[in-house]
Parts: structure tokens; sequence; C-alpha cells
């Protein structure tokens, strides 16, 4: 299993309720019925996708958080709301956060940090937009339209008072290296948030 | 039938009538004392019958869903593109059971069967049946085959009415329903077109009441129209469009009242045909099934509520250009299962080909539907 995807199960508690936002071919959902007795659905919009997610079992919508959100679903109807890879493709980040926390009482998000030191390398060195294994596009057929760092995220998340449970950083294998712990920012790779609006116990 | 069988065809096949004694109570409060139901079987039913699906069929559906009669057939089953050796539903590893409703008028017992209490048709005297009703027919006719629980009740259209209906009324007797173009209860809109239809029928001077038989006449007129503009809803303006555009039969316009437009002859060929086969009766009490169905109404129109006694899973299907049941429909009743916390996978089908898109294999709906009964065959280890 994928590091962050095995970082990600041990906040899942057995039995609880899960949206997971752009579930791709429903390896972690289907992992996590399984393994940690959750239920839930997946939201997906790519066909192959759905087509997998249906022939192993993962209850999956097909449905485009852009065009139509997440309305159809009750306020605090799920344990938690998962976003795997996913934030940085949509059209307003900062909306999605917000339908996440109205529909899920804990959030989980991962992104790529485009602050990471190979990216500011590249950009700085050959004046062309950066790639980089978990950025592989152009510039001019990337879905990734929303790209932020680290510290964007976490300023939109104190903005919008929404607190940061645990941060998890690791690198483009999905190591957790303590050079990535260290100085997330430049170091990190991928992050992994688990964020929620409750107050703190 | 083509000269040499398509190797996906369950080829040919013979219905068989069953025959039931016990009184079945309707929902209307009359009963059946005793009736008959026609069904076909494709493949073959497992050791421990946990490898049954159920075809539902819709307004003027039957029990001849696949493979054909004879050898000399032009067409094969209404839904042969989805039931055969390698298709969606594969006859390889699942046991098929289609039947024809009470009330149709294909063999099982409906309007035009002889009423034994008066030795006549039933005719208008025939109790209007719901899809509760035909759900409990089923669960009748399951029991008769040895079928404790289904591996899928699987329908389209007023089809998919029943596979829900199945879900909330015998629970623990199904594994999966899935529910492909349908609605969960019909518009103001799906009325008045149903309406239209029964009015066009009992307007026909040779109805005589429902009691034609007794005539020896039958309101053909009036069905075909009513079949016309059922078909109408039943196709996009695109296919239309694409289909017959404004193309004429003839060069020029005759400045008159004949039919003139092929989409015009096309709709009175179909029509006609129709009304060559299908019972008026039949027509009228189909189309209040439609109108009737509403499980929601039970529970204070709370559709989720309503789903909290389903047990098993769901697939729902819709298509971009039906606009008889939009994809807005489908995704009602799919918001009310999540709502419910059932299990359900929705795909919106983009098709060209309206309602009708549920009958017709195109490559999309071919993949979802074939992924999701894979995996319902390796559940029941086929």
């Amino acid at each position: 299993m994928r590091p962050d995807l095995e970082i990600i199960q041990q906040w899942i508690q057995p039995g609880h309720h899960i949206l997971d936002l752009g579930c791709g071919d429903g390896t972690l959902l289907d992992y996590l019925q399984r393994e940690r007795g959750a239920s839930g659905f997946g939201l997906e919009i790519n066909p192959e996708h759905i087509t997998t997610c249906m022939s192993r079992g993962v209850p999956v919508i097909e449905q485009n958080l852009d065009t139509q959100g997440l309305g159809n679903f009750d306020d605090g109807s799920f344990d938690t709301v998962l976003m795997t890879q996913a934030l940085q493709a949509v059209r307003r980040p900062d909306r999605v956060l917000d339908e996440m926390l109205r529909v899920g009482r804990d959030g989980i998000v991962t992104f790529p940090n485009f602050a990471h030191w190979r990216l500011r390398w590249g950009l700085a060195l050959s004046g062309r937009m950066p790639e980089s294994e978990a950025l592989p596009y152009k510039w001019y057929n990337t879905p990734n339209i929303r790209l932020c760092t680290f510290k964007d995220f976490e300023a939109l998340c104190r903005q919008k008072g929404i607190r940061i449970k645990s941060r998890r950083v690791v690198d483009g294998q999905h190591q957790n290296s303590w050079l990535a712990r260290l100085w997330p920012n430049l170091l990190g790779e991928i992050a992994i948030y688990r964020i929620t609006r409750e107050i703190e116990e | 039938m083509p000269d040499s069988l398509p190797a996906d065809s369950v080829g040919v096949v013979a219905p068989q009538t069953l025959h039931f004694d016990t009184p079945i109570e309707l929902a209307c409060g009359q009963a059946l004392d005793s009736y008959d139901l026609v069904i076909e079987t494709y493949g073959q039913l497992n050791a421990d019958a946990s490898n049954a699906v159920l075809i539902c069929h819709a307004l003027s559906g039957h029990h001849h869903a696949a493979g054909y009669h004879s050898a000399d057939e032009r067409k094969p089953g209404w839904w042969d593109s989805c039931i055969g050796p390698g298709k969606p539903i594969d006859t390889n590893r699942f046991f098929v059971v289609s039947l024809n409703n009470l009330g149709g008028c294909h063999g099982s017992t409906g309007p035009n069967s002889t009423n034994p209490a008066t030795g006549k048709p039933y005719g208008p005297d025939f109790p209007v049946v719901t899809v509760g009703d035909w759900v409990k027919s089923q669960a009748l006719l399951a029991d008769r085959l040895g079928i404790q629980c289904w591996a899928a009740v699987v329908g389209g259209s007023l089809g998919g009415m029943q596979a829900l209906q199945w879900s909330l009324d015998y629970p623990e007797r199904l594994k999966h329903s899935v529910v492909i173009a349908s609605t969960p209860r019909l518009t103001a809109q799906n009325i008045a077109f149903n309406e239209v239809a029964r009015q066009a029928i009992t307007s026909d001077r040779e109805f005589h009441d429902g009691r034609y038989y007794d005539f020896d006449v039958v309101p053909r007129r009036g069905l075909m129209l009513a079949r016309m503009v059922g078909h109408i809803t039943y196709l996009s303006d695109a296919s239309m469009g694409e289909k017959f555009g404004r193309e004429l039969r003839d060069q020029a316009y005759k400045f008159g009242y004949d039919a003139e437009f092929q989409v015009e002859s096309y709709l009175r060929y179909q029509g006609e045909r129709f009304s060559e086969t299908f019972d008026a009766n039949t027509y009228l009490l189909m189309t209040k099934a439609l109108d009737y169905f509403d499980p929601a109404y039970d529970y204070g129109g709370d559709l989720a509520r309503a789903l909290a006694e389903a047990r098993c899973e769901f697939l729902v299907l819709s298509f971009s250009t039906d606009w008889r049941f939009t994809p807005a429909r489908s995704e009602e009743l799919v918001n009310a299962m999540i709502a419910a916390r059932r299990k359900v996978s929705y795909s919106e089908i983009d098709a060209p080909w309206g309602h009708d898109a549920f009958l017709i294999p195109t490559p999309r709906y071919t993949d979802i539907f074939t992924a999701y009964m894979d995996r319902v065959a390796r559940e029941v280890g086929q």
C-alpha cells in the first residue's frame, strides 16, 4: 500500500462513514471498507476509474465537484471527508474545503507542494514551468490548475478558522523522511493534512 | 434469426407457463384466485440457487428478453443486447429469469384472459395492479423456482421501479438492485403524457368501455395514437433529428394531411404495428401502475426513510438525453440512498438515444453494466 494511504488509514476508525472526493480507482476506499470496517462513497468523474470502482465493489457516484458541488450531501453526514491529490485540480479549493467540513466532521487532504526545492530550482534555473514526478504535466495540459505550497494552504486554513489536527510530509516516494519533517515547505513533496472545524478537545 | 446464431446469443428459447392456485391479494383490495405467469429462463441455476437474476420488463415488455423463439423469428428478445454469453448479464454465470407481469398481454393472466367467474375475458374487470403487486407475484415465482435470494433484480424504466420496490418489500431476498433509466415517482408531465395515451384509447369508438373482445373488435386507432405519443417520449430530439430530420417521403410538399415527413410515417408504422400485437386494456393498466408508483408515499414523501428498509446494494444508471426519466430523477433516488446510507453506485451515461438508450448497447453503458454484474457474479462464486 502507498505510504500516504498507510498514514491516512490510521486516522480512520472502524465503522466510520467516509466520503472520498476524487476517489480514483477506489484503492483507498476498498482498503478502508475491507480492513477498517468503514463505509461510504467515492465521487469520481474519470470513466475508467468509475468502472474499476464498480468492479471492485466500491460505491462510486459520478459527480463533478466543480459543477455539481456537494449540495446533495447533508451537513455532518460523514465522519471523514477525504481528498487525496485532487485539491489542486478543482476550480475553487477554498469552497471545496468549506464544503468538506460542512458534510464531514474531519477532512483529510493531500496535495503536492509547489515550493519543493526541486520545483523552485527548476523554475529559477530554466525559467520554465517546473515538472516533477508528482507534477508530470505541461503547463498547458495540466489538470492541476490551483497549485499551492504548504504555507499557502496553512494560511488559507488560518483565514477560514480551520484547525489543522495533524500534518505529515512525505517525499516523492511517499517516505516520511526526517529532512522533510525538519524543513517541510522546502523538502516535502506531498503533505497529508487532517483538518477540522471542531474546537480542540 | 440470422443464418448462423451469434456466439453471444442464448439461442433458441421456449417460454413456459406456471400456474398459481393460491389467491394473491392486490393493493386495490381485490384478489386473483388463480393466475398464470409466463416466463423464460436462460443459463443454469447453480447448486445453492445463488446465481439467479430477475429481469423486470417495462411498459410494453414481456418475458421474451433474449434469444429467439424459432429460426423464423426476425428479431431476438427485447433485451438481447444485454443478456447472453459474455454480455453484461452473462448467461454463462447467471441463471436469468424473465417474466410477463400480471396484467400483461403476452400469456400471463391479464385483461384479455378468461375470467373464470364469467367465462369471458376480464376486460375492464381485471384489477388495476401496482408495481408492489408485481413484486409480490415475482416473489411467489421465486418461491416456485426455489430461489430464496436473487443475486440481482434488474430493470429499466418501469422495470427499474420493480427492482427498487424489491429492495423495500423483500430486503432479504436480493443482493443487488439495478435501476436503469428509472425514477422514484412520475412527474406531473409524465402522468400527463400517460393520460393522453389513455384518453386516446378510451375515446376510440371501438373501445366499448374495455369490453371490445365481446364485439370482436380492437380499439386500434386509440392504441396506435397512445403508442405514437409514448414513442416520442422514448426518443430524444437529437436522435429523431438524426434518424429523420425533415426528410420527406417524396421530393416536394403536397399541401395535404397525409404522412409526408419520414418521421410521420415512422410513427404511424410503429403505432400500427403495436396496435396489432398489444392489448389496449393492458396498456391502460401499465400506465396506471406507472402513475401510482411512489414508494415514498407511505413515508410522508421521504424517500430516504423508505429506503432505510433496504439491505441490498444498488446500481443506478441514467442517460444524458433521457427526458422521460431525466438524470435528475435518478439523482433524486441516489441522493435518498446516500442519505439512507445505502450502498449505491451511480453513473450518468452520455448517450444520444433518449429514454430508449437503456436498450441500446453503447460502449460506456456496456462497460459499466458488465463491470458491476461481473462483481455480482464473483460474489456468488460464479
